[in-house]
């Protein structure tokens, strides 16, 4: 899987979360949980979903690791 | 013959739509069954029976706008007969488009204190029960701005306006809530800062051991300790009804879980004192995800005995909360963060979450809510006990 399909499943799980979530006006460089509003609750579905279609499981004490987005591509693309 | 009235599930609501039912006629009903869906400004409510029964006539029909204490259906009690059972009369509408009658006024529509009664004619004050109106919101044109059974009417009489949409709906049931809440209830307001060193430790290691679908939140500890500390200040769990404190029968925290699209609901959690923390996790996430899909429990809606508001993901340090009524207090979570902590000479950094207690003065003094927040800090410093 490559990064830019990694990337793409992302948004896609977003979206399951926050159906509002515009694409291209998320900027991966950016915080992601401010940027589409994601509380506590949604962060752990949105792990749960990622686990689901990626198959990697992200242990609690990676989170503060996993900022944006790009963070996120980054690290599952290393784990998978 | 048993009459199944619409419930009320909440202080801001009236009337709810039906949209479907769950039974027919003939079909036996159990105590907790789902026997219809109703669309109330907040969700699609799965209205549960509180009764045990065979269902003799369905009396309101899908479409229907129903007010909050009308007679849906009719059931038959254990060694009824259909054949020789009385049938119910529907009473005469007074308008197409007015709610249908209600026997008997639901407790979230009865009147409120004496003190802040409206001028109400008892002959509009029966009819109001009769058309399902409250008559406390009715324009009155009598003498000192008395209500008439002419202002009951006419009221009455007016089309219950559909919601435009459920965004709309819900911020005007909110709107009449937290505006009741603020002219009724003398809210008092104490905060604690709590350390969570060992609750954030624990949890950790805990976490660490489980599937991500597994893991806990620290919303769930803190429900938790909420819900062990209120078993030792129940004036704080229950509610105010007809001018005096009435306790909770159950802890059933309301959790307020905020909607994408804008607004709010609080959907309660039963015995959140009785619940294991993953048990009381699980339920959490499934309310969670209900409450925002739009799908809740008449029992979720009718039930909370105490409010739970957790702003820490939007990153307040506190929140004091608006109680919602007839509820007497409300519990609010900040943002859980390293914060400068001073033990004896030293000053570390510590995780630290300020919780607050927003309480109904009429039931419950600073006093006691200080020991309530006292209790709360330190069941968090036990969590392997929660």
């Amino acid at each position: 899987m490559t990064a830019a399909e990694i990337r793409a499943s992302l948004i896609d799980l977003l979206r399951t979360i926050a159906p509002e979530l515009e694409p291209s006006e998320l900027n991966p460089a950016e915080p992601l949980r401010n940027q589409v509003d994601l509380d506590s609750m949604d962060w752990l579905n949105f792990l749960v979903a990622v686990h689901e279609r990626l198959k990697v499981d992200i242990p609690e004490s990676d989170y503060g690791k996993l900022a944006t987005l790009e963070d996120l591509v980054a690290y599952l693309a290393r784990k998978r | 013959m048993i009459q199944f009235k619409l419930p009320s599930l909440g202080a801001d609501m009236e009337q709810g739509k039906l949209l479907e039912w769950k039974v027919k006629p003939g079909d036996p009903v159990k105590r907790g069954q789902v026997v219809a869906v109703v669309d109330t400004s907040k969700a699609a409510v799965e209205v549960e029976s509180w009764h045990e029964g065979t269902v003799l006539e369905l009396v309101a029909g899908p479409g229907e706008t129903i007010a909050v204490g009308a007679v849906m259906a009719t059931l038959l009690e254990a060694g009824e007969d259909a054949a020789t059972a009385p049938r119910y009369q529907r009473p005469e509408k007074a308008a197409p488009a007015a709610a249908p009658a209600v026997e008997k006024a639901a407790p979230a529509a009865a009147p409120t204190a004496a003190a802040t009664r409206k001028h109400i004619s008892p002959a509009a004050r029966k009819r109001a029960r009769e058309l399902g109106v409250d008559p406390e919101r009715i324009e009155g044109s009598g003498p000192h701005g008395a209500v008439t059974l002419e202002d009951v009417e006419r009221a009455a009489a007016k089309p219950a306006a559909p919601p435009a949409d459920r965004y709309s709906s819900m911020r005007a049931a909110i709107a009449a809530a937290m505006s009741r809440s603020k002219r009724e209830i003398p809210h008092y307001y104490v905060a604690e800062t709590i350390p969570m060193q060992r609750a954030s430790e624990w949890l950790a290691r805990e976490n660490a051991g489980r599937p991500v679908s597994e893991r806990m939140l620290v919303g769930a500890l803190q429900l938790k300790a909420v819900a062990l500390a209120l078993r030792k200040y129940p004036e704080l769990n229950g509610f105010w009804r007809e001018g005096a404190f009435r306790a909770g029968a159950g802890i059933h925290v309301g959790v307020a879980i905020s909607i994408r699209q804008g607004g709010l609901i609080a959907p309660a959690i039963h015995d959140v004192d009785r619940k294991a923390l993953p048990q009381l996790m699980r339920a959490l996430a499934d309310l969670v995800k209900r409450a925002r899909a739009g799908s809740l429990r008449s029992s979720e809606m009718s039930d909370p005995t105490v409010t739970v508001t957790n702003l820490g993901d939007q990153g307040v340090e506190a929140v004091f909360g608006v109680i919602y009524p007839p509820q007497v207090a409300l519990v609010g979570f900040g943002r859980l963060a390293a914060r400068p902590w001073a033990e004896g000479d030293t000053v570390r950094p510590m995780p630290l979450v300020t919780a607050s207690l927003s309480a109904d003065h009429r039931v419950s003094d600073g006093h006691r809510g200080a020991r309530f927040l006292a209790e709360l800090r330190e069941l968090l410093q036990r969590p392997e006990t929660l």
